[in-house]
């Protein structure tokens, strides 16, 4: 074969042109193994090719951008992976701070409300206190009262109702040795405006009414027991509505209870 | 030799040697693409899917097929000519300039004087108009040999040595 005729036919241009057939491809591959010549002008020709199509780029990108895109392509595996913890970062983040925010909120919120029932509860056991203060007080007038009743030297005097107001009832409970009536008058009613209750011991035989006094806190006294103080020889106690103040002598036809002195007792 | 070493460093992936090869193709390729879209921005983006493919496809070349300029040169002009080929890029250019790869040449205000510039740009001046379609033909639209031969009228035997004419001209010029 003849290497220049071959190389003056112009095929290693169309080789280079890219305008062969795979097999004319093949052989050419062939040759230039064997001829070097042949090589030495196809690079020629490939060189000029090179340096003319260069020359009509009006100016072409650096490798750059194009390092930039295949690094990127193959970090994908990798970086497909990523946005996922760093998002899960961020909204964890996120999550986090609103959680915060709701908690400090919240523990604000809870805050007040717990100064609120501590001022309350402080309230409420300062009403307490008073209320078991006047328990214990109660308590103790009770055991007095008590204890006042269970002597053995009291003397009882039952007081039935009168007349028109037989549904009224008291007790009186005399110790003697003081000379103190404790007035039980629980069963009488609260004395009508500009009216008030007064007890009067009496004598029968003649029958003689001595004031021991007039009850002026009857409707805000809670049990309704009055001492009282009695030194008289008493032989009857009886129990009258009077005009405030009290009258000298009692009213008869205001006579709301009466009770007699038992002499066995 | 040289060549044949970056070629198959490239092809293991090796990002220097793609380097090197950009280096030496990269404006090649791009004048190709412009040629055909006349178009910076369009030929920019073209010349870098063209790279990124040829990167991602190295397996596919083989020495056998032919030289690897050839190969990357096909990609190109089959990325361009499809490009064209869109219908976006149609709307986009209504009248695509005619001007052969000669008249951008000759267009360009080069600022650097290198002999390569001068010697192609008094290549072209003095190339003659079978010279100037047959180059573009062949080497930037991509005819086949039986193409060019239609398009200009000419018998497939003078294609091949009025080309080879042409290209000896060229080398005489750059080398």
């Amino acid at each position: 074969m003849d290497i220049n005729t071959y190389i003056a036919s112009g095929i290693l241009e169309l080789y280079v042109a890219g305008q062969l057939s795979e097999t004319e491809n093949q052989e050419i591959y062939n040759l230039l193994k064997q001829h070097p010549e042949l090589l030495q002008e196809v690079i020629e020709i490939e060189s000029a090719v090179v340096k003319l199509t260069a020359a009509v780029s009006p100016n072409a990108k650096g490798f750059n951008s194009i390092e930039e895109r295949i690094n990127a392509d193959e970090q994908n595996e990798v970086i497909k992976l990523k946005p996922r913890p760093s998002n899960w970062i961020a909204y964890t983040g996120w999550a986090a701070s609103i959680l915060l925010g709701t908690g400090l909120f919240w523990t604000l919120n809870q805050n007040t409300e717990l100064e609120q029932h501590i001022e309350s509860a402080n309230l409420e056991n300062r009403y307490l206190e008073t209320q078991i203060e006047d328990a214990r007080t109660d308590l103790a007038a009770t055991k007095n009262l008590l204890n006042v009743i269970r002597d053995r030297d009291i003397i009882e005097v039952p007081l039935g109702g009168q007349g028109d107001f037989a549904s009224s009832y008291a007790k009186v409970y005399w110790n003697k040795a003081d000379n103190t009536i404790y007035l039980d008058a629980a069963g009488l009613p609260n004395a009508p405006v500009g009216k008030v209750w007064q007890v009067w011991s009496l004598t029968l035989d003649p029958l003689t009414p001595t004031s021991l006094g007039t009850i002026d806190n009857f409707e805000i006294d809670d049990n309704k027991i009055f001492t009282i103080a009695n030194a008289n020889e008493s032989q009857a106690f009886g129990i009258t509505l009077e005009q405030e103040g009290g009258s000298p002598t009692p009213t008869m036809d205001q006579l709301y209870t009466l009770g007699v002195v038992n002499p066995s007792s | 030799m040289e060549l044949e070493r970056l070629i198959k460093q490239f092809q293991d992936k090796n990002q220097d040697a793609f380097r090197q090869l950009y280096g030496m193709y990269s404006k090649s390729i791009h004048g190709v693409v412009y040629n055909i879209v006349k178009d910076t921005a369009i030929a920019d983006e073209l010349m870098q899917d063209v790279f990124i493919k040829a990167w991602h496809k190295s397996d596919s070349y083989s020495s056998k097929k032919g030289r690897f300029f050839t190969w990357i040169l096909n990609i190109a002009r089959n990325a361009a000519i499809d490009k064209t080929r869109s219908k976006a890029f149609k709307q986009s250019r209504q009248n695509l300039n005619a001007d052969y790869f000669v008249d951008i040449i000759a267009g360009h205000d080069n600022l650097d004087d290198s002999t390569d510039a001068i010697g192609i740009k008094t290549f072209v001046t003095h190339l003659g108009e079978k010279c100037k379609a047959v180059i573009e033909l062949l080497y930037f639209k991509g005819f086949t040999q039986k193409e060019a031969s239609e398009e200009l009228q000419m018998p497939i035997g003078t294609v091949k040595t009025r080309n080879r004419n042409c290209i000896q001209q060229l080398r005489d010029m750059v080398l």
